[in-house]
């Protein structure tokens, strides 16, 4: 899915030169499930956001899917809008659901940009939370569901589209110990089932430990610390509800 | 999707909304406001030319009077003694000529030309003229101290001449009868109140209509006979002209002002109608280029010579009205620019949140914009709502303005300088002066001076309403700008980084 060869960002704040990333090969095949684990500040965020086509790298190449020639790197930006709307799912530490709009119309946010007709996107987004769960909060604002609800809404909102890939940066991070149980259990059976790629940011070590691959982010470098890479011999999935 | 998004968003800064939306309501509200009493003030400008010179006249032409034809000289004694010398003293004098004021003449083809133009729907030539009447025996005089001059600079301490000599000067119109000039001239304005008003068959007849007031001032009635330039009119009727007109003594036929005031053929005033208000300036450039040296009075330049309280409005709709709005407006503009982008500041999260889900910057733009020109609309409609109520209570609440059109324009206009030297032109000696004009000139003076008293209403005009719209959107676009700038500007990776 994903081939990155010799990724570097810099980030320049006034004079000085941030090296976020210093160099970073990785190769992420289809349907796997990568986890990230690294200290804050040391270039977790910024390699999702490099896989998400949020941010272009200062050096490198990013070859995303089966397409020869798309570099996310050197994309143009609108063709790179095109990758993030049909191809990647995101999902955020901090739920990032619009306030205004219902669970059912923050889910169809994910559907406008593919000009889906409005009962064809409705439909869709119904069963998107239904999948979560969350089929009987349709209505509801973001600021009537608890924490764990409106994290279930923006993995209903990041799996609409069908994506190839899904990026999650620190999805349980604001949650608290059951409901990360929970969500968790929920992303690991919505991967399983759907055949997806997910890269998954996080400080928890148990939560690292369950993903295929775990790879570690230090002073902007990747090095991978742990390769399963058959389902078989990771634990057990959590049970979710 | 976007209009579900606008009507929550808007929802929910629904204070803020309502700042934006009522600075531009104010700011419309005052445009449109403005706008109509504009539209009032040239109606009532409008409405003073009407008034003044016929309910159908447009436009007037006259001509500045040339160098040496009006004047202490013009008078004098010459037409009555065949002499230029003062008589001796004790000479009998009956002195009565029928001149023209202060204007100069065009001929009966200037107006056939006139009528002819593009545009003009009628034209009417007129002739007003003064008839002074001097009768009584000249004086030995001494001059005593006062101060000897031709016109104007006389001091007025002449008093054995004055005493002697009793100049009775009234004023005449000569009316065209043509009946394609019903409707144009001051008499088109006067109410009949004895006998009947003149007619084409007139034309040649002494024949004439006497104003009211000069009628009871001089107890004249219908059927009465009237001298002018020593020839017997008798009077057809009495007729009383508003107050606001240009007002004449007596009225009497075109062609017989002309032959008795040895102005043949010619016309000191050219009355005219255009086919439609909005020809009046092309038909006001087309009289001045196919008369030259002719002075076109409309309703337009005619304001630059009003004097009063129109004066007084047109001033503040045109001054403090046209700026207080500019600035109102453009502070609105401002403040729902800064509150859009500010707006735009506090949502970089979910802009940068909806670039990731694969919007794009036109969409998320659009949704900024689309907000704001909502915005727009909805101040947009409310300052209608003022303009509306601005304008009502501006008709409700002016008092009548008064126009004043006076001798003290000094042009050669009509109701204007007509007079000008009227005073110091007459006896060229040391007498009756400028500086200190007899009663017995009232009459000239106060038909130079027209004050009008007129209603000013401030009408919404569709053009306003369509102004105000466009200004709406402007507003939003402007505002809806910014802020679609500053969302167009964020990359999704850096709005998602900003912690709020």
């Amino acid at each position: 899915m994903y081939k990155l060869t010799e990724v570097k960002k810099d980030y320049y704040k006034g004079n000085r030169v941030i090296a976020a990333l210093r160099g970073v090969d990785l190769d992420i095949a289809d349907g796997e499930w990568l986890a990230i684990q690294g200290p804050t500040g040391h270039g977790k965020s910024t390699l999702l956001q490099m896989l998400g086509g949020l941010d272009r790298p200062t050096s490198g190449s990013i070859e995303f899917g089966d397409r020869a020639g798309a570099n996310l790197a050197r994309l143009r930006e609108s063709q790179v809008t095109k990758v993030r709307a049909e191809s990647i799912g995101f999902i955020f530490q901090t739920f990032n659901l619009v306030p205004t709009l219902t669970a059912q119309e923050n889910v169809e946010t994910a559907l406008v940009p593919l000009r889906i007709p409005a009962l064809a996107r409705q439909e869709r987004a119904t069963n998107a939370l239904a999948a979560v769960g969350l089929a009987n909060r349709a209505r509801h604002l973001p600021s009537e569901l608890s924490g764990g609800q409106q994290q279930r809404v923006a993995i209903a909102r990041a799996l609409v589209k069908e994506p190839k890939v899904l990026l999650a940066d620190e999805p349980t991070g604001n949650l608290d110990e059951d409901t990360r149980d929970d969500i968790i259990g929920l992303l690991e059976r919505l991967w399983r089932e759907q055949e997806l790629t997910l890269v998954l940011v996080t400080h928890d070590s148990s939560i690292a430990r369950r993903a295929q691959r775990l790879g570690v982010m230090q002073n902007g470098r990747l090095s991978i610390k742990l390769d399963t890479r058959t389902r078989e011999t990771r634990a057990e999935p959590i049970a979710n509800g | 999707m976007f209009l579900t998004y606008l009507r929550r968003e808007l929802r929910r800064r629904a204070r803020q909304a309502s700042i934006i939306a009522l600075g531009l309501a104010l700011g419309i509200g005052l445009v449109i406001t403005v706008t109509a009493l504009s539209s009032g003030v040239k109606n009532a400008q409008g409405e003073v030319l009407h008034s003044l010179y016929g309910q159908d006249t447009d436009i007037t032409v006259t001509k500045a009077p040339t160098a040496g034809s009006f004047g202490p000289g013009s008078f004098g004694f010459g037409g009555a003694f065949g002499t230029s010398k003062r008589p001796a003293a004790g000479t009998k004098i009956n002195v009565d000529t029928l001149r023209g004021g202060g204007l100069g003449t065009m001929t009966n083809a200037n107006l056939a030309t006139v009528a002819k133009l593009k545009n003009v729907a009628a034209a009417a030539g007129g002739l007003t003229l003064t008839d002074t009447k001097i009768t009584g025996t000249i004086p030995a005089i001494n001059f005593g101290n006062g101060t000897s001059g031709p016109g104007g600079g006389g001091s007025g301490n002449g008093g054995s001449f004055r005493g002697s000599l009793s100049p009775t000067p009234f004023s005449v119109d000569g009316v065209d009868l043509a009946s394609s000039a019903s409707g144009l001239g001051p008499l088109s304005l006067g109410k009949l109140t004895a006998g009947r008003t003149l007619t084409a068959s007139d034309n040649a007849a002494n024949v004439a209509l006497v104003d009211s007031n000069y009628a009871k001032s001089g107890k004249i009635a219908v059927g009465d006979a009237i001298t002018v330039a020593k020839t017997s009119f008798k009077v057809v009727g009495i007729v009383t002209v508003p107050a606001s007109a240009s007002s004449y003594n007596v009225y009497i036929p075109l062609t017989r002002a002309q032959t008795l005031s040895g102005l043949k053929n010619e016309v000191n005033t050219i009355y005219v109608a255009a086919d439609s208000a909005s020809n009046i300036t092309t038909v006001s450039k087309s009289i001045s280029t196919a008369v030259p040296h002719v002075t076109v009075q409309n309703s337009a330049n005619l304001a630059s010579q009003l004097t009063g309280s129109v004066a007084s409005a047109s001033s503040l709709a045109n001054n403090l009205g046209k700026w207080l709005a500019i600035a109102v407006l453009a502070a609105a503009f401002l403040l729902a620019s800064l509150l859009t982008m500010s707006a735009v500041s506090r949502r970089v999260r979910e802009f940068g949140t909806l670039k990731a889900l694969g919007w794009n910057s036109r969409r998320v733009v659009g949704q900024v914009v689309g907000e704001a020109i909502a915005i727009g609309v909805v101040g947009g409609v409310i300052g209608v709502g003022l303009g509306f109520l601005g304008s009502a209570l501006v008709g409700h609440f002016t008092p009548p303005l008064s126009a004043s059109l006076g001798s003290a324009t000094g042009s050669a206009t009509p109701g204007g300088a007509r007079f000008f030297g009227g005073g110091g032109g007459l006896p060229g000696g040391g007498g009756p002066g400028g500086g200190a004009a007899p009663n017995r000139f009232s009459a000239l003076s106060q038909a130079a001076d027209h004050t009008t008293l007129v209603h000013l209403s401030a009408p919404v005009t569709a053009s306003a309403i369509v102004a105000a719209v466009v200004l709406a959107i402007a507003g939003g676009l402007i505002a809806g700008g910014f802020g679609g700038w500053r969302a167009a500007r964020l990359r999704p990776a850096a709005a998602l980084a900003r912690v709020e």
